[in-house]
């Protein structure tokens, strides 16, 4: 044989920014040896919107709603760590059914964003049919959304010191016979992911991100949790969380199938937290206004669907704030995803990349110009 | 197999979980946030909803008693509905349908 075919060839090709299997654009390109992944170069950018920038611009008490633009799928857990951060700024003591009420509609923000994940993930692994059920679902939460407050995603029901809407007893009671039907529709669907062949074919042992690395490099959320350690945000006692009985869901395999697992678990583990939480709420009021400024520094960390979202807050006791630092999920997730990559195949792709959930759009915060080495 | 033809026979006589849109509206639950319409003897120009639209989507001309309402720009937070002290602005249950033209809607008292 002669030298020139024992040399290993490397061939660099772009996954994105548009592609079937991601939702929003991210570009990255990959260094392969024939099958194999050897590299991964990531190239963010396409979506930077200067939210961050908006907010400082505009009226503190309008930001609720800009916030709560910043992703859709996790909409209420923005506009919930906002009003956290500026009731700290103002010192606004939360009435305490207002805090049951919000943890009740997280947990539904978490429930539709996690069936929307599963959803998407069956039909990037290639199982169109199991996709079209679990959107099939997911309507009972939408549903219920409605029902709620008006509109199927965007709650939008925080305001600064509480919650602007309450429910009566008509509503309990059917969010108590949804969560059941909830539970029942998922069961039907449990064998798929616990037994199928198939399904787990592509997952297993696909995607590893041993314990050690996943610490290092800073995962957060199912990501995390996937490789077997309990990192949950909730479990700071946020809001009502502290009143409510809960262990993080984890799984050992390292791998894309205990990511899934994970998230599988997490809508029986939030229909149990609704319905606990339902059950102990207690009557009383559900705002408390004051006429305070925000001044001074504030740090607020919630679990979102994707991992902790972090909201830093500085106000000069003006109309508007001196400066908001949002770090959302997927940020913290994106080198864990490069680590991962390494060493699969191209077929793994789809699966490996869809396992941290990707948001770019939440993600982006700062764009880097090149004007030629200047 | 006998779990598979139980599905089948399912499916083939349930009703579609899907609405056929075009022929068959979904229906809106009552509480459902959809268009403004201002009532505008009631409405004291006071200027709250343009205030406080996080949009921009109000606008209120104090001296010719006419408001201006952008549904394109507004997103249904219904925030001006409940700051009204005066209960002027009431909430319809059908949602804003697309358009062609990005027309405002003109309140006049």
């Amino acid at each position: 044989m002669n030298k020139q075919v024992e040399e290993v060839k490397t061939t660099v090709f772009p996954f994105g920014p548009q592609h079937p299997v991601l939702p929003e654009p991210i570009q990255l390109r990959f260094v392969v040896e024939e099958e194999e992944i050897v590299d991964v170069i990531p190239q963010l950018g396409y979506v930077h919107r200067g939210i961050e920038k908006a907010i400082e611009l505009n009226d503190y008490r309008r930001n609720i709603y800009l916030c709560e633009r910043i992703c859709g799928i996790c909409n209420y857990m923005h506009g919930m760590a906002y009003c956290e951060s500026i009731e700290k700024l103002t010192d606004t003591m939360v009435p305490l059914r207002a805090k049951y009420l919000r943890t009740v509609w997280s947990e539904l923000g978490r429930l539709q964003s996690h069936l929307l994940w599963l959803g998407l993930f069956s039909e990037g692994v290639g199982f169109e049919s199991l996709f079209m059920q679990i959107w099939r679902i997911r309507e009972i939460v939408l549903e219920l959304n409605e029902a709620t407050a008006g509109h199927r995603i965007h709650l939008s029901t925080n305001v600064i010191g509480g919650v602007n809407m309450d429910m009566d007893e008509g509503l309990v009671n059917r969010y108590y016979t949804d969560m059941d039907r909830l539970r029942k529709e998922m069961d039907t669907l449990a064998p798929v992911f616990y037994k199928d062949k198939a399904f787990q074919e592509k997952q297993v042992g696909k995607g590893v991100l041993p314990k050690k690395d996943a610490v290092h490099l800073g995962a957060v959320g199912p990501t995390i949790r996937g490789s077997g350690i309990p990192q949950d945000m909730r479990k700071n006692y946020y809001e009502a969380y502290g009143f409510l009985d809960f262990e993080p869901v984890t799984y050992d395999g390292d791998d894309v199938y205990s990511r899934t697992l994970v998230r599988f678990d997490e809508v029986y583990q939030s229909i149990d937290l609704i319905e606990a939480a339902l059950k102990q709420m207690p009557e009383g009021p559900i705002v408390d206004k004051n006429d305070r400024f925000p001044d001074g520094v504030a740090i607020v960390r919630v679990e979102q669907p994707r991992g902790e979202c972090f909201y830093y807050a500085v106000g000069n006791g003006t109309i508007h704030l001196e400066r908001m630092r949002i770090r959302t999920p997927t940020l913290p997730n994106i080198p864990p995803l490069l680590h991962m990559l390494k060493g699969y195949e191209i077929s793994d792709i789809p699966a490996i990349v869809h396992s941290i959930d990707p948001c770019m759009a939440c993600a982006e915060r700062i764009t880097y110009v090149d004007k030629g080495g200047q | 197999m006998p779990k598979m033809l139980d599905n089948i026979l399912r499916n083939l006589f349930s009703k579609p979980a899907t609405v056929r849109y075009p022929f068959e509206k979904p229906e809106h639950v009552p509480g459902t946030r959809g268009e403004l319409s201002f009532d505008m003897s009631r409405c004291d120009q006071c200027q709250d909803c343009e205030r406080l639209c996080p949009s921009g989507a109000i606008k209120v001309d104090v001296e010719g008693k006419r408001i201006e309402w952008d549904p394109y720009k507004c997103m249904y937070c219904h925030l001006c509905v409940r700051s009204c002290m005066h209960e002027a602005i009431t909430p319809l249950d059908n949602v804003q349908p697309p358009g062609y033209r990005l027309e405002k809607k003109v309140f006049e008292a």
